[in-house]
């Protein structure tokens, strides 16, 4: 496999073009896998995600992905749902997930005023310098779309930024060599694809 | 805080983008690349495709364009039109939309929304509502659904309160509801405020605007009365009357949060 390449695991959701297509915009060869051997030996790679945690995670565990995930050592970004299956639980059907930030994913209340999924483009309050997040201000802009999340009121130490919907939600996240952003940067315009620089460019 | 979203509906007949005026009288605009990333560069936030040909004579949207579109977008984009099971949505999503939209086969059959949520999730599943007011009880209080609207032949009255409708998608699943008013439509007197606000007063999850754009104030007013978190529109932004970028400046100093249109060609660099 190409040193340089992204691996992209195949975490069933249905969107993964998307994500292919962002990297073939910046340049940069990305394949699609869900083998645990191809992993293993990856430089860096993307854990996508969309639709429930529970369906997410029993197809990580059936390719045997949840288990090389959890050895792999190099930069790995999880995105959307991958953000918050690197969490320890999720209430989504009350799933164990990854186990690789500290932490718990629970439901937003729906209300009229604060219509749940948090869909859209919100801005992010920067708490810790990160690589990730370099050159990415308080007037860049994100596109999310989660009706899940990791509260933020208060700070945690693996927390990088977050973001407000009437309540603080996790937007960036880093532990170790695991990496998560809540929003989509495939789909975030030039402010998303400064985040997938960014993650390109971490050893 | 999260910013109100414009997005510009891209109704598509045969590879190709066309408006009609109350839903009829279709006439090309433009092609869907070139479209595309026209509003891309201006700042849209998201864009709809909608293809008002494929529900009504029972065939699926030619597909090959939502990769050509996917490739080209670095922003979110929905598909609709033509979306009657799983496998349908399966095929949009994959080629790289983020959302699909289901209007008459929903009304059909309601457990689509249901199966479509189960398998990709909330988020990725729209519902769009084409409504108008029911004219038998006086003043607009109530509404009613509409379907095959892309259709003159077929399209007519549902059996089915919009209101009701509307509870009943959110509860089957439905993750954003496109509500689209259509007497207001393609007249561009402004958004049917009562309509939006009695469907924002019960609706939990986003709720989109449709029909009626016509100037800035409509969208202003749209957002402040009704409440809503998204307006979507068609021919006042392909005919280049209302520039995005002019629209959103209007918002802002009118106080309405959006995301400014992006500086031309910069990168996001400090």
């Amino acid at each position: 496999m190409n040193r340089d390449e992204t691996l992209i695991i195949d975490s069933g959701g249905a969107n993964v073009s998307s994500l292919l297509f962002a990297f073939e915009r910046l340049d940069t060869p990305a394949r699609l896998s869900n083998d645990p051997a191809d992993l293993a030996r990856a430089t860096r790679a993307v854990l996508p995600g969309v639709g429930a945690a529970g369906d997410a995670m029993a197809r990580l565990s059936a390719s045997g992905m949840d288990l090389a995930v959890r050895a792999f050592q190099g930069p790995l970004l999880g995105i959307c749902l991958g953000m918050q299956l690197l969490f320890e639980r999720s209430d989504e059907g009350d799933t164990q997930t990854l186990g690789l930030v500290p932490g718990r994913v629970s439901a937003l209340k729906p209300s009229p005023q604060l219509p749940s999924p948090h869909m859209g483009w919100n801005t992010l309050q920067s708490l810790r310098d990160d690589p990730l997040l370099a050159g990415i201000g308080p007037d860049d802009w994100f596109y999310f779309v989660h009706g899940y999340h990791v509260a933020a009121d208060t700070d945690f130490p693996s927390l990088l930024a977050r973001t407000d919907y009437g309540t603080a939600i996790a937007a960036a996240v880093r532990c170790g060599n695991f990496f998560g952003v809540q929003f989509h940067p495939e789909r975030s315009g030039q402010a998303g694809a400064r985040v997938l620089r960014n993650f390109l460019e971490l050893r | 805080m999260l910013a109100r979203r414009l997005i510009p509906c891209l109704d598509v007949r045969d590879g190709q983008v066309v408006k009609g005026v109350r839903f009829r009288d279709h006439r090309v605009v433009g092609d869907i690349l070139g479209l595309a990333e026209r509003y891309r560069d201006e700042g849209a936030d998201e864009l709809v495709f909608y293809d008002i040909t494929a529900s009504p004579q029972g065939r699926s949207v030619d597909r090959s364009w939502v990769a050509r579109v996917a490739r080209v977008l670095d922003i979110p984009f929905c598909v609709a039109g033509g979306i009657r099971s799983v496998a349908d949505a399966e095929a949009v999503l994959a080629a790289g939309a983020e959302k699909v939209s289901v209007n008459s086969p929903a009304l059909e059959d309601p457990s689509l929304i249901d199966r479509l949520a189960r398998r990709f999730g909330s988020q990725c599943v729209v519902v769009g509502i084409d409504s108008a007011a029911d004219v038998s009880v006086g003043p607009a209080t109530r509404w009613r659904v509409h379907r095959y609207t892309g259709d003159v032949r077929r399209s007519g009255e549902a059996d089915r309160d919009t209101l009701e409708w509307l509870r009943e998608a959110q509860d089957r699943g439905a993750g954003e509801i496109v509500l689209n008013c259509m007497g207001s439509d393609g007249v561009r007197r402004g958004y049917d405020i009562a309509q939006l606000t009695a469907a924002r007063d019960l609706c939990r999850v986003p709720l989109v605007a449709s029909g009626g754009a016509g100037e800035a104030a409509h969208f202003i007013q749209v957002f402040r009365d009704a409440g809503v978190d998204a307006a979507l529109a068609a021919s006042v932004f392909h005919s280049g009357e209302l520039p995005i970028p002019q629209l959103k400046s209007e918002l802002r100093e009118a106080g309405v949060l959006v995301r400014p249109p992006a500086p031309k060609s910069a990168p996001a660099q400090r």
